[in-house]
C-alpha cells in the first residue's frame, strides 16, 4: 500500500504540472489570421504575393494537400489510371471543382500548372500541431470558428448547403419539412458539419449513427440500416447518380440552416501565405472565375428543393 | 514454561517511517522534475493547447461519460456471453473418446479461426454483411451486432484460457472424483472447473480488459460510443484533448478493476489453503 501511495502521489505531481500550467488553454483565435478578414488586399500586399516572394513549403512550388481517395465532383478520374498514390480521382488533372480551384489560386499567386504539387493529407493531419507539409489543404473543409484555434482557414471558395439522401420509395424520400424527419434514423461521417447539421437542424429523436467515411454510411443506407444520410450537396449528387446504383437513392432536399456554410482552404496557423491566398480567392470571386467553376462542376445547386424548417 | 517473548512495540518502527519518507521525497523529486522538464520544453505550449486543453476537456467530458455508457453495455453483455461460450468450447475440446471427434474438431476450428481473424473484420462483416444479406430486420440495433462479434472473437481466446486451467489441475483430482462415483461431467462441474477457474482468474481478467478496449471497434459500424464521440469532439474543435480524456476514462475504470479482482482472487486463494498454513505458529503457547 505504501508503494502504491507514493507512486500515485508522484503521478499526481506530474499530471498537476502538466495541466496546471494553463498558459495555453482556452486561448482565443489569434488576431489577424481568422478567415473573417477585411476586404480586397491593397496593391502593396498584392505585389508581395508572387512566386518568388512567397515562403512556400518547397521554394518555387505550390503544394496542395487533399485526402485519398479523392471523389467527384471535387476531383475527376482520368480516362486511364490515376497517378499513384491517388485512387478513384486524380487531383493533378485540373478537372473537378477543388482541383480547378487549387490551380486557379496557384495561378493568381504566380505559379504555373507545373509548379503545383498535390500530396495526400488525411483530414486529421491538416490541423495537427506542428509544421505543415502543404501550403494549402483543399478537402471540403467547412469553416468553423473553433477550427481557427489551431489552423488558418481562408475565405470561402464554395458556399453550399447540407442535403439529405434517402432510398427512393422510402417514406423519408417524400419529406418536405424538417418536422417530418424527426423520427427517422440518420447517419453521417464523423467530424463533418453534415453530422452537426443532423443535431442542429433536424434534432431527431433517435441518436444518429456516425461512420468513419461517407462510404460506410452509404453502405448502411443501402442495407436499410438507416433511413437517410446527410452530406454536402455536391457529394449527394455523386452518391445518387453514381455510387448507389440504378437510381436507388434520391436527394430529398437541401437544408438552409442558420449560418451559411462555406468551404475554406486550410493553412498552417499563422502561415505567411494566408493573406495572399485570401487575396487570390477575392480576385477569383470578383472576376467570376469561382462562379464559372461552380456552374461547370456543381451545376445542380438550384434545382434541389429546400426542406422547409 | 514460556520462552522470552519480545514485548509489543508501541508506535511505528522508526526505520520504516524513515524509508517511507525517503521514498516519498525521491518520488516527488523525480516525477516533479520530469514534469518541470516537460513543461519547460520548447514546444510545450502548442502541445498543451492541442492535447491537454482544459476548456476542451471540460466541455467534452459530460458527453464522453454518457457515450461511455454504451461501451459499458457492450462489454458487460459480451463478457457474460464470453465466459459462458468460452467454457462450453473448452469443455467440448476436452471430451474424450473417438465418438466425440467431430465435437473436438468443431471447437478447434472455431478457436483457430476466431483467434486468427482481426476482431474489427468480424465486426464489419456482422454489421454490414448480415443486414446486407437481408437475413434479419435491417433496423436491428447495431449494438447487438457489436456484442455478437465481440462474443464470437473473445470466446475463442477465453476457451483457451479455460483449457489451460482445466489441464493444469492434477489428474488425481479427477481420479479421486471418479472413484467417488461422480460421472465425468459431474467431476468437471463440481471438482475440476471450480479449481481451474480460480487458477485462471488473472488471464481471464486480462481478456476482460482487452474486451473493454475492443468495444471501441464497434464504432466502425456507426455506434456512437466513447471513441467515436471523442472523434466527433476532436474534429469539431480541431483539438486532440478528447482523445486524452478517453484514455483517462479507461485508466480510471480499468486500474481499480484490476486491483479489486486481484484482491478478490487473493482472498479466494487464501480461503482454499489449509488453515494451519495461513497463520504462523505461535511460540510458547501452552
Amino acid at each position: 500500500m505504501r508503494k502504491l501511495s507514493t507512486l500515485s502521489l508522484g503521478l499526481i505531481a506530474l499530471l498537476a504540472v502538466a495541466c496546471g500550467n494553463t498558459g495555453g488553454s482556452a486561448s482565443p483565435a489569434a488576431p489577424g489570421s481568422s478567415a473573417a478578414a477585411s476586404g480586397a488586399p491593397s496593391a502593396s500586399a498584392a505585389a508581395a504575393c508572387t512566386k518568388d516572394s512567397l515562403k512556400t513549403a518547397t521554394a518555387g512550388k505550390f503544394t496542395i494537400g487533399t485526402d485519398n481517395p479523392a471523389y467527384p465532383p471535387y476531383f475527376q478520374p482520368n480516362a486511364s489510371a490515376a497517378t499513384a498514390p491517388w485512387k478513384i480521382a486524380d487531383p493533378t488533372n485540373g478537372q473537378g471543382f477543388e482541383s480547378a480551384v487549387g490551380y486557379a489560386i496557384a495561378d493568381k499567386l504566380g505559379f504555373t500548372k507545373t509548379d503545383v504539387a498535390w500530396i495526400v493529407v488525411p483530414f486529421a493531419n491538416s490541423y495537427a500541431p506542428g509544421p505543415k507539409t502543404f501550403d494549402i489543404d483543399l478537402n471540403q473543409v467547412n469553416y468553423k470558428a473553433a477550427r481557427t484555434q489551431t489552423a488558418d482557414l481562408s475565405k470561402g471558395y464554395y458556399f453550399g448547403n447540407q442535403s439529405l439522401v434517402a432510398l427512393k420509395g422510402s417514406p423519408l424520400a417524400k419529406a418536405t419539412t424538417v418536422a417530418q424527419l424527426k423520427d427517422s434514423l440518420f447517419g453521417a461521417q464523423v467530424g463533418t458539419t453534415s453530422y452537426d447539421a443532423i443535431a442542429a437542424v433536424i434534432a431527431p429523436t433517435k441518436k444518429p449513427l456516425v461512420y468513419d467515411t461517407n462510404d460506410l454510411a452509404i453502405d448502411a443506407l443501402r442495407n436499410k440500416t438507416l433511413d437517410g444520410i446527410v452530406v454536402d450537396l455536391p457529394t449527394a449528387d455523386y452518391i445518387t447518380n453514381v455510387q448507389i446504383e440504378n437510381g436507388a437513392a434520391v436527394i430529398v432536399g437541401q437544408f438552409q440552416g442558420g449560418t451559411p456554410e462555406y468551404f475554406s482552404a486550410v493553412l498552417a496557423k499563422g502561415s505567411p501565405l494566408t493573406d495572399c491566398v485570401n487575396g487570390a480567392i477575392d480576385a477569383l470571386t470578383q472576376d467570376g472565375t469561382l462562379k464559372a467553376l461552380v456552374s461547370k462542376w456543381l451545376p445542380f445547386q438550384d434545382s434541389v428543393p429546400v426542406i422547409k424548417p | 514454561m514460556t520462552t522470552g517473548v519480545r514485548p509489543r512495540r508501541r508506535g511505528p518502527d522508526p526505520r520504516a517511517v524513515r524509508s517511507s519518507l525517503i521514498a516519498l521525497v525521491s518520488t516527488i523529486i523525480v516525477f516533479g522534475g520530469l514534469g518541470w522538464i516537460i513543461v519547460h520544453a520548447p514546444g510545450w505550449p502548442e502541445v498543451q493547447a492541442s492535447f491537454f486543453n482544459r476548456a476542451v476537456f471540460e466541455e467534452a467530458l459530460p458527453g464522453l461519460l454518457e457515450a461511455f455508457v454504451v461501451n459499458i453495455e457492450l462489454f458487460m453483455a459480451a463478457e457474460v456471453l464470453v465466459l459462458g461460450l468460452g467454457l462450453v468450447l473448452a469443455v467440448m475440446r476436452g471430451l474424450p473418446g473417438p465418438v466425440f471427434l467431430p465435437v473436438r474438431v468443431m471447437s478447434n476450428v472455431y478457436t483457430d479461426i476466431f483467434r486468427a481473424i482481426p476482431g474489427v473484420l468480424v465486426i464489419f462483416v456482422l454489421g454490414f454483411g448480415i443486414p446486407g444479406l437481408g437475413l434479419v430486420d435491417p433496423r436491428t440495433d447495431q449494438r447487438l451486432f457489436g456484442i455478437l462479434a465481440l462474443t464470437l472473437v473473445y470466446s475463442a481466446y477465453v476457451s483457451e484460457v479455460y483449457r489451460a486451467g482445466i489441464e493444469s489441475i492434477h489428474p488425481s483430482q479427477e481420479a479421486a472424483a471418479r472413484s467417488l462415483g461422480l460421472s465425468r461431467l459431474q467431476a468437471l462441474r463440481y471438482v475440476i472447473v471450480p479449481q481451474a477457474v480460480r487458477r485462471v482468474i488473472p488471464p481471464l481478467l486480462n481478456d476482460f480488459i482487452g474486451l473493454q478496449k475492443d468495444t471501441v471497434l464497434v464504432s466502425f459500424i456507426g455506434v456512437v460510443e466513447i471513441f467515436r464521440f471523442s472523434q466527433i469532439e476532436s474534429a469539431a474543435t480541431y483539438n486532440f484533448t478528447p482523445y486524452v480524456a478517453v484514455a483517462l476514462v479507461f485508466i480510471v475504470v480499468t486500474v481499480p478493476l484490476i486491483h479489486v479482482v486481484d484482491w478478490l482472487a487473493g482472498r479466494s486463494r487464501a480461503g482454499a489453503r489449509p488453515r494451519a498454513a495461513a497463520t504462523p505458529p505461535r511460540v510458547g503457547v501452552l
